[in-house]
């Protein structure tokens, strides 16, 4: 096309500290156009956004649009540029009504309303507190308020992601006249259905750099999917030998986890955990494995489903509960299970000796006996162990799971629990979650690296969209095969595709 | 029902609260008259506007300890900078004074937001730092005030036309309170500024998102915190006729009328006539419990007791209209 791009960005680069989160990144919208942008967990998408909407700025790199170079500081200078943004979270003042919102924002009333009609909302009240408007709606309305000012870029993050299925489409096909019209959305989604329905290209980030950009034609997930892997394609691993899917069937599973829905996030979830096991969780960021890890670890209700330990269905009031089954949970965040300030003994200690359900004194010399066994199993390094907050991130990990151990819990829920830690210690978790399942016990691990799916589960389920998409053995589980299941993608790559390791692992699915 | 205790359903119970109170007052006492109610205006007088103060910082998500120093700072700067002039300069002390607390206040929302030090921290240290300031302006208490300005809050209003058993009952100083807190308040709700206050205090993220300066806003909320304190410093000294240099009970005051107000401590919740009807309340309350013969000890656990269990009731009642 010769029409010169609506929205322009090249070059752009964003350090946070030593971590470059963006190396060169480029973006370029024509008008007239849904653009859809793309990339794994950590590709630097989001670094892209907000930069886009002013949120933080770029160390280097330009940004054109209409031709016009704009800095944008504040989503206030990039609206005036002409970018507005409808965010992944709802951005309305919840202490506010709407009509006050709208003024906060200089939105004119009208058109709003009439977006508000056009994208399925007949009867809204101006007056009403934004709190009290329900989620769904909440978004509608980011998106109303948005077209209202008519910008010349629209950027959608995961607009669709919360809304149900009706309301969806009237979004989408809200998009596809916005684009009509001659103005330009860049669309942000993890559903290639909608990306392949609504999208005309689709610019493909990995490592923070722009990759690719790629026209949406039918069979363009695969070069999609290829794009945002890139080098690791090759790493596939052939070891269709331990591909069996019905491991321990015939035995009662530990944890049996049936049709469990928990809000609008996780709508039907599915699987065994079986003794000895570590079987692995891979979605993309917010397709409801929050959801699953807090209804197992008793601290969210599920609303609806069963779950089920030893056979027998269970009903969690309170993490105790679940402590008490024999259930525990590693959080994700290591300073939302440790006691920051307190000793590295003290940690380990606080589970079992601080059971709730008993009140009296604590055995410390038991204690102690039991605090140096874990200490010494997980060799961690105790030259620091009067605070656990001056430990290293991955002797940190440790403690948290020590603490379990020591507790004697019989499955441990890991989420993503080597984020941020160093590989030495990584290698330790992995051997330790592996020793832990020879010895029979059984262990759900979250993980947002694909990797380490093999090195350490015996099975995976993932998940996409609130619903298990596919649960296979790890043998089989690439990061390529992992990447196009959590993108709700058959496991196996269809032929058209020119890399042989495609190749090579499309000929492992059990199909 | 939980609009309606989020809106103007909690206004109405404190005004209904502070009417019945009157009527007990008057069953108690029952030669409570006009005069009575003038002296109780007279003592709330300060105790409002550290609360407007309070209130403002409150709503935009912060807190502001250092409300009394900085009443007793531009008390003792009035009544010394009065003390032996003519009643004319005092037109110029007026609003120096003012400009004095709005930039001190000012200086609240820079620190916190440069620094990016908890507004807890930095108000408590202004706290001190006022209080030192307002020791060295006047080592005890003294100065003068001009007499116009001691006029402003003695006797009742005459307004023609209306018959003096009304206006008894409205005293001048209840006047220079609306007044004051009018002229401040009602643009400032009705203005962009004052829907951005309300939006850093109550989501601060999505009010950055929807174009607010967060950083701006948070500087202009305390800096009009500053403008009512210095308020409240100068009816200080109108009432006294002299400043003080050390802090009066201003600070814990304002604090729980703001709560007993309906506003939210998190911020970006509540109005500015809540607070005020509820440090009436408060104080009523307190001069009850002195008609009664009651010893002021006690005294001090009711009203604290009043508090938590008003407060409680409406969280209560709040709640189980959500469930419903």
């Amino acid at each position: 096309m010769t029409t010169s791009p609506l929205l322009d960005a090249t070059g752009v680069a964003k350090n946070y500290g030593a971590v470059a989160a963006l190396r060169n990144a480029s973006l370029s919208v024509l008008p007239g156009e849904v653009h859809a942008l793309m990339g794994a967990n950590g590709a630097g998408k989001s670094t892209l956004v907000k930069i886009l909407t002013g949120a933080v700025s770029a160390d280097s790199g330009s940004i054109l649009i209409r031709g016009q170079a704009h800095e944008i500081r504040s989503p206030a200078q990039a609206r005036r540029a002409g970018l507005v943004s409808v965010y992944q979270e709802p951005a309305l003042i919840p202490d506010l009504d709407v009509a006050s919102n709208l003024r906060l924002t200089r939105t004119p009333v009208e058109p709003f309303r009439q977006w508000v009609r056009e994208l399925g909302v007949p009867d809204l009240d101006l007056g009403e507190t934004a709190r009290d408007v329900p989620l769904a709606i909440q978004r509608v309305l980011d998106l109303a308020r948005a077209l209202a000012i008519e910008p010349d870029v629209l950027l959608l993050d995961e607009m669709t992601a919360a809304l149900p299925s009706d309301l969806a489409e009237k979004v989408l096909d809200v998009v596809r006249r916005q684009a009509q019209a001659g103005r330009s959305v860049i669309f942000i989604s993890h559903r290639f259905l909608e990306i392949a329905a609504l999208c005309d290209r689709a610019t493909v980030l990995r490592d923070g750099e722009t990759v690719g950009v790629v026209d949406i034609e039918p069979g363009v997930e695969e070069r999609i999917v290829e794009l945002m892997l890139g080098s690791r394609m090759e790493k596939a691993r052939a070891s269709a030998a331990d591909a069996d899917d019905g491991r321990q069937s015939g035995t009662t599973p530990r944890i049996g986890v049936r049709k469990l829905r928990v809000g609008a996030k996780l709508q039907d979830v599915s699987f065994d955990l079986h003794n000895g096991e570590v079987l692995g969780i891979v979605a993309l960021e917010g397709q409801g494995q929050d959801q699953l890890f807090g209804a197992l670890s008793g601290s969210t209700r599920p609303s609806g489903g069963v779950i089920e330990v030893d056979g027998q269905a269970v009903e969690f009031a309170h993490p105790t509960d679940a402590v008490a089954a024999g259930i525990a949970y590693v959080p994700g965040d290591r300073a939302d299970a440790l006691l920051m300030q307190q000793s590295v003994h003290h940690n380990i200690a606080l589970p079992f000796s601080a059971n709730p359900r008993s009140w009296g004194p604590i055995d410390t010399g038991r204690e102690r006996d039991i605090v140096r066994s874990a200490i010494e199993r997980l060799q961690i390094d105790t030259r620091a162990q009067g605070e656990v907050q001056r430990l290293s991130g991955g002797n940190q990990q440790k403690v948290t799971i020590a603490r379990w151990i020591a507790a004697d819990a019989r499955t441990i829920l890991c989420f993503d629990p080597t984020r941020g830690i160093d590989v030495r210690t990584k290698k330790e978790i992995y051997q330790l979650l592996r020793q832990l399942a020879e010895q029979g016990k059984s262990i759900l691990f979250y993980t947002s690296e694909l990797e380490e799916v093999q090195l350490v589960c015996d099975r995976v389920v993932v998940i996409f969209g609130g619903k298990v998409v596919d649960i296979m053995p790890a043998g089989i589980a690439s990061e390529a095969v992992l990447t196009r299941a959590s993108y709700g993608l058959p496991r196996d790559a269809k032929p058209a595709s020119d890399t042989s390791a495609v190749n090579a692992s499309d000929k492992l699915g059990p199909s | 029902m939980t609009a309606f205790f989020r809106g103007k359903g909690w206004v109405t119970g404190l005004f209904i609260m502070l009417a019945l109170l009157l009527v007990f007052t008057r069953v108690i006492q029952p030669n409570y008259g006009a005069n009575d109610f003038g002296s109780l205006v007279r003592a709330v007088l300060p105790f409002a506007f550290a609360v407007a103060a309070q209130t403002v910082v409150v709503i935009a998500g912060g807190i502001d300890l250092s409300v009394a120093s900085m009443m007793a700072l531009t008390s003792v700067i009035a009544a010394a900078m009065m003390d032996g002039a003519t009643e004319e300069f005092a037109l110029l002390v007026v609003p120096f004074v003012l400009l004095v607390g709005l930039s001190l206040g000012a200086l609240n929302g820079i620190l916190i937001v440069v620094t990016r030090v908890p507004d807890i921290v930095v108000t408590l240290a202004m706290l001190f730092v006022l209080q030192g300031a307002a020791l060295l302006v006047l080592d005890a208490p003294g100065g003068s005030a001009a007499e116009w300005l001691k006029e402003l809050v003695v006797g009742t209003a005459s307004v023609p036309g209306v018959p003096e058993a009304v206006t008894d009952w409205i005293p001048k100083g209840l006047l220079l309170l609306l007044v004051c807190l009018g002229i401040v308040w009602i643009p400032l709700r009705r203005s962009w500024l004052g829907l951005s206050i309300y939006a850093i205090g109550s989501n601060q993220l999505a009010a950055f998102r929807s174009g607010v300066p967060v950083a701006r806003t948070r500087i202009i909320a305390y800096a009009i915190g500053g403008l009512f304190g210095a308020m409240g410093g100068l009816t200080l000294t109108m009432s006294t006729g002299i400043g003080a240099p050390i802090p009066g009970p201003y600070l814990l005051a304002s604090v729980a009328s703001v709560v007993l107000g309906g506003v939210v401590l998190g911020g970006g919740r509540g109005g500015l006539i809540g607070p005020i009807v509820a440090v009436f309340i408060l104080r009523l309350v307190r001069t009850d419990l002195t008609l009664l013969a009651i010893d002021p000890n006690v005294a001090a656990i009711v009203e604290g007791t009043i508090m938590v269990v008003v407060v409680m009731l409406g969280a209560f009642l709040a709640m189980r209209g959500r469930t419903q």
